[in-house]
């Protein structure tokens, strides 16, 4: 009895510490800078949505003055961005997955383990080679050019989640269906995939949400026009101050659709977590 | 419905030009249309691989796979005209249990109405009709494996691969339905290559077995050829329970068999006189031999009755045991340990003297060297 109180209360201080900033974040929102400002801070204030307001705007009302900022613009960039690197990741991972679970072949694991490695190298250590690279060929403030460099980030963590899943599945129903007329690749789309499709699902959505949150890559590798949320909140650093409740409705804002995202995919995920029961 | 024929067929693993595992070495044997046969033997025998080679999921390093007289090698496994059970089932997770069994008929245009009827057949012979609108994630391992038994048998394949067909269903169901699916075999003339290393399946099931060890073929023979002629020392002692016993020999100077123990001290010997010509000419003095009798051919009695048989030696009863439909003796003959089987209870109590009788159309000789099998009863072993 005792041991389930303490339980309790010990998970709600867990819970409490960890959702209380998103709840702070939640009120800076719908604060005036003001409002954020007081000290000590109170709970007692007049929400307000002009933090909102002017972010889908474009309108920055600050002290000395009206400032242009594209934030929409880069909310837009952000889902183009980690759209386009995960679809990009899984038309070539989830092949490159199953042939690594699937054949052994000369180099496989030196090749499975180099593809690995991109996610070992902080990336500072590649950017300014790569911007030059970038500017030479062009693709220097290119939704392509940062696609391209987001597959460093996506492209691994793919390929490493869904060949353990391939791994898993019994190769004997590969077979049966083989035996019963049907080719190599009918059998890859019609029973690996399907069967997978917890685990690809699950390692899309996070691969989602690792492109979503890059903030390095973009910030060298492209202007204002190509450029996601999380550099575009720089903006709201402006020379007359922090504009505090404009940061925290934009972080309100860019956490909706990965939010949104990961209610949808729950189902994947947790079915992705118990595929090993099914086996029989 | 085809015949299958291997010729030297090998399989190696591991990279090419390097030397790998070698699986399955030199292996030749020829499948008769609508014949059953039972790749039997120990775990990594090879008997598996030689499986998944006949269905295409492993390359063949050598030889030649032909059903009928369509070389199999490089087809993929969709034209090859094959059905498998698996050892893992492999059962379609997202299709009913029904839906799995139709699977590879509806894909062969067959019209709904015989697949139906197919599929009720094979579920009524395999015991599965409750189960039939279920999906497979709720079924036991043993339903399961039926179910993808009934999946290979209503093919109607050129030829049916089962591998371990029924290592996972209660003794009594499996005594019931290997029965079954033997009579469904010959009446669908349907030619069939099962493994198992279940000795009782494979003789209940099998025309022919096929003994196999450390990748090569041994012996591919009925089973009553495999009790009475084993072709070598690995056979003799494989198949069969309790195991041929078999001791070290050699033929002396007087023209007797000396039985060694295993203090390498002579144990017993048996006279030659009478045992025939072909004995004569095998059996020259100082021939090392190695000598076998099942524990079914021995007969034990109380010392001084002789009942006519070539040769006795007298030793002592070590255990004496009613397993209620026979009995199962340990005799210790000069140091040697054999194990007789009687089908009745036989009244001797143990730590007594008994004479063992060994009659010369039981024993079997083998080559000491090369472990061939010399004669059967003191005639030739055929080459």
């Amino acid at each position: 009895m005792i041991v389930k109180a303490v339980r309790a209360v010990l998970l709600a201080l867990v819970a409490l510490f960890f959702l209380f900033p998103i709840f702070w974040v939640l009120l800076m929102s719908v604060m005036t800078n003001q409002d954020i400002l007081r000290s000590p801070p109170s709970l007692i204030f007049e929400p307000t949505l002009e933090n909102y307001v002017a972010l889908i705007s474009g309108q920055l009302d600050t002290s000395v003055g009206t400032l242009e900022v594209a934030y929409m613009r880069n909310l837009m960039n952000s889902l183009i961005l980690g759209v386009g690197s995960v679809l990009l990741s899984l038309l070539l991972g989830v092949p490159a997955a199953y042939a690594f679970a699937r054949f052994r072949f000369r180099l496989g694991e030196n090749i499975a383990f180099t593809l690995l490695s991109f996610r070992f190298a902080p990336p500072l250590l590649v950017l300014l080679p790569l911007l030059f690279y970038f500017q030479q060929l062009g693709l220097y403030d290119t939704y392509f050019g940062l696609i391209w460099v987001y597959q460093l980030i996506t492209l691994p963590l793919i390929l490493w989640i869904v060949r353990g899943y391939f791994e898993d599945i019994s190769e004997d129903i590969e077979h049966a269906y083989r035996l019963d007329g049907h080719s190599w690749l009918a059998t890859f789309l019609r029973i690996a995939i399907p069967l997978a499709r917890p685990g690809i699902a699950a390692a899309a959505l996070l691969a989602f949400i690792f492109a979503w949150n890059n903030f390095i890559f973009a910030l060298i590798l492209g202007s204002s026009d190509v450029q996601p949320v999380t550099v575009g909140a720089l903006a709201f650093i402006t020379a007359s101050g922090i504009n505090y409740g404009q940061i925290a409705a934009a972080l309100v804002l860019s956490v909706v659709p990965t939010l949104i995202l990961a209610l949808f995919a729950q189902r994947y995920l947790v079915e992705g977590l118990s595929l090993g029961a099914v086996k029989g | 419905m085809a015949s299958l024929s291997l010729d030297k067929v090998s399989k190696i693993y591991g990279p090419r030009r390097q030397a790998g595992v070698l699986a399955v070495r030199d292996l030749t044997m020829r499948i008769d249309d609508g014949e059953i046969v039972g790749l039997l033997g120990s775990s990594g025998c090879g008997k598996t691989s030689t499986l998944r080679m006949i269905a295409g999921f492993e390359s063949v390093t050598q030889g030649e796979i032909r059903i009928g007289d369509r070389r199999l090698n490089d087809l993929p496994p969709a034209q090859r005209g094959v059905a498998m059970a698996f050892e893992g089932y492999a059962l379609y997770p997202p299709l009913r249990i029904e839906d799995n069994i139709a699977f590879g008929l509806l894909r062969a245009r067959m019209p709904k109405a015989e697949v139906a009827r197919k599929v009720a057949d094979v579920a009524r012979l395999l015991e599965i009709e409750n189960i039939l609108g279920s999906y497979p994630s709720t079924l036991s391992g043993g339903q399961q494996q039926r179910v993808s038994l009934a999946r290979a048998l209503v093919r109607g394949a050129d030829l049916h691969l089962l591998d371990e067909p029924m290592s996972q269903l209660e003794p009594q169901l499996r005594a019931i339905l290997r029965a079954r699916i033997k009579d469904y075999l010959i009446e669908h003339k349907m030619t069939t290559v099962f493994v198992t290393h279940d000795q009782t399946e494979a003789i209940a099931l099998a025309d022919r077995i096929a003994i196999m060890e450390a990748g090569e073929l041994q012996q591919l023979a009925s089973p009553e050829d495999l009790k009475e002629k084993p072709a070598n020392l690995f056979v003799a002692s494989f198949v069969g329970e309790p195991p041929m016993n078999l001791f070290p020999a050699e033929v002396d100077s007087n023209n007797a068999i000396q039985v060694i123990n295993r203090a390498d001290e002579k144990a017993f010997s048996i006279d030659l006189d009478g045992a025939g010509d072909a004995a004569a000419q095998i059996l020259h003095p100082g021939r090392k031999i190695h000598l076998g009798i099942r524990p079914h051919r021995i007969r034990v009695g109380p010392v001084g009755v002789n009942d006519g048989a070539n040769a006795v030696a007298r030793g002592m009863l070590l255990s004496n045991q009613w397993l209620g439909d026979q009995s199962h003796l340990g005799i210790n003959v000069g140091g040697c340990f054999m194990i007789a089987v009687s089908d009745r209870d036989v009244a001797l109590r143990t730590d007594e003297a008994v004479d063992v009788s060994l009659p010369f159309g039981a024993l079997h000789v083998f080559d000491r060297d090369d472990e061939r099998a010399l004669l059967h009863g003191m005639s030739p072993a055929e080459a």
